[in-house]
């Protein structure tokens, strides 16, 4: 009756959510925080920890209680199991790494309307099996890390010269030291996350064709 | 009265929900495609921001912030309950969007069958629990402070949607490159928006 935990359905669940149903580039879930908290690596990391953490757990207990909930009442108890998952996090965060949560200040309350958790709690939850519903959790929030990697990988090097706060580029080549290169500005600010996103959407689109609405 | 215009002006312009902060993305993609649903939902927004504001700030003030306990009596002015304010002020915007909900059912019947689904759906819109959070950072003085923050947050937002909707309808007839077509453009053309509405930053009110 159980199938191998790692079979080859599971481990789609995994899969697809990185490219071809990212849940922000194709599913246009979650798209909020991707934009406010990359302007830097380290929050976008502690970011998409956290988000894959929350939807990975909310995930399960939701689908542990798919034969319970009463179907009128529903949303508000995914609100209220997300809520509680986010207090956790927010908890833990404020412990552990208190520069970061400063850094992400009203954002780690908005996981709580990050549409990725609804988004998959309604889709996938709801009518699947625990563990699944875990693995469906983790790919969605891989997938979300990925693209928050990548967007503030780029935001951070040409915005602020670093990478992760260690100075990349070399200081020899800024034009107050006589040199040529000046940090990007612009890249820090929220409008070009929107840009750099875009661009990548363009870049995923070319690729693999099968995503391109008309 | 000045502290209250200067306010409004900053969080329709200055701090405006979309542009600055990038909040209720999702269904600000997913509505503007037509500028007339798009107007609906923004005023839908508007309506549930103005409600919900003043109340979480009473429950941030007497019930949820560090010491806000003392009216119950001596014993309880330590009591530090802010760990409850996102299950406490999520519950609150269920509630309200429900109470708008029902009252755009009985007396604007049109609109709330041309809204559809999207009306439930502000309760999920981060820029309501987010204009909450930001009230729960700037401390404001006062629930008519708080009032009309959350009407100009809502009134940016609506000009946020209505102004992409507007420009998206126009798209129509541009030839975008595949790839690029439908997210990808709305998304560069949203970050030319915000560097537009960046020019707002510098005001001194």
């Amino acid at each position: 009756m159980s199938e191998p935990l790692f079979s080859k359905k599971n481990l789609k669940l995994l899969g697809d959510p990185v490219n071809s149903k990212n849940p922000i580039t194709v599913q246009v879930l979650g798209i909020c925080s991707a934009l406010a908290v990359t302007a830097h690596l380290k929050p976008a990391i502690v970011m998409a920890i956290s988000v894959t953490v929350v939807v990975a757990f909310a995930n399960v207990i939701i689908s542990l209680l798919r034969n319970t909930i009463p179907n009128r009442i529903r949303i508000i108890v995914q609100l209220v199991v997300i809520a509680a998952l986010v207090i956790m996090v927010d908890q833990v965060l404020k412990a552990f790494v208190f520069d970061v949560s400063k850094q992400l200040s009203v954002f780690v309350g908005l996981i709580i309307t990050n549409c990725i958790l609804m988004g998959r709690l309604e889709a996938f939850a709801l009518g699947n099996k625990p563990w699944p519903s875990f693995l469906d959790g983790i790919g969605n929030g891989a997938g979300y890390g990925m693209i928050l990697i990548i967007v503030a990988f780029f935001r951070e090097l040409l915005g602020s010269g670093s990478i992760l706060g260690f100075k990349v580029i070399p200081q020899s080549w800024y034009i107050a030291n006589g040199g040529f290169y000046s940090n990007n500005g612009l890249m820090i600010l929220p409008p070009m996350a929107l840009v750099v996103l875009g661009v990548i959407i363009w870049v995923q689109r070319s690729r693999n064709r099968k995503l391109i609405e008309d | 009265m000045e502290n209250l215009i200067n306010i409004f002006v900053k969080s329709i312009f200055i701090e405006n929900m979309v542009f600055a902060y990038f909040l209720g993305m999702c269904s600000f993609l997913a509505v503007s495609k037509s500028v007339k649903t798009a107007a609906g939902l923004g005023i839908a927004v508007v309506f549930v921001l103005g409600i919900t504001l003043p109340v979480d700030y009473l429950l941030e003030n007497y019930v949820l912030k560090e010491g806000a306990l003392s009216w119950l009596g001596k014993g309880f002015a330590d009591v530090d309950l802010s760990f409850l304010s996102f299950i406490m002020f999520i519950a609150v915007i269920a509630s309200m969007v429900q109470l708008v909900e029902m009252i755009v059912e009985k007396f604007a019947p049109v609109l709330y069958n041309q809204l559809g689904i999207f009306l439930p759906l502000i309760a999920v819109n981060c820029a309501i629990l987010g204009a909450s959070l930001f009230m729960q950072q700037k401390a404001f003085n006062n629930i008519g402070e708080a009032t009309v923050y959350g009407l100009g947050s809502g009134i940016g937002w609506f000009l946020a949607i209505v102004g992409i909707a507007a420009i998206r309808e126009k798209l129509k007839y541009s030839q975008v490159p595949a790839p690029l077509r439908g997210l990808g453009i709305t998304f560069i053309i949203t970050g030319l928006m915000g560097i537009a509405f960046m020019g707002f930053m510098g005001i001194k009110l």
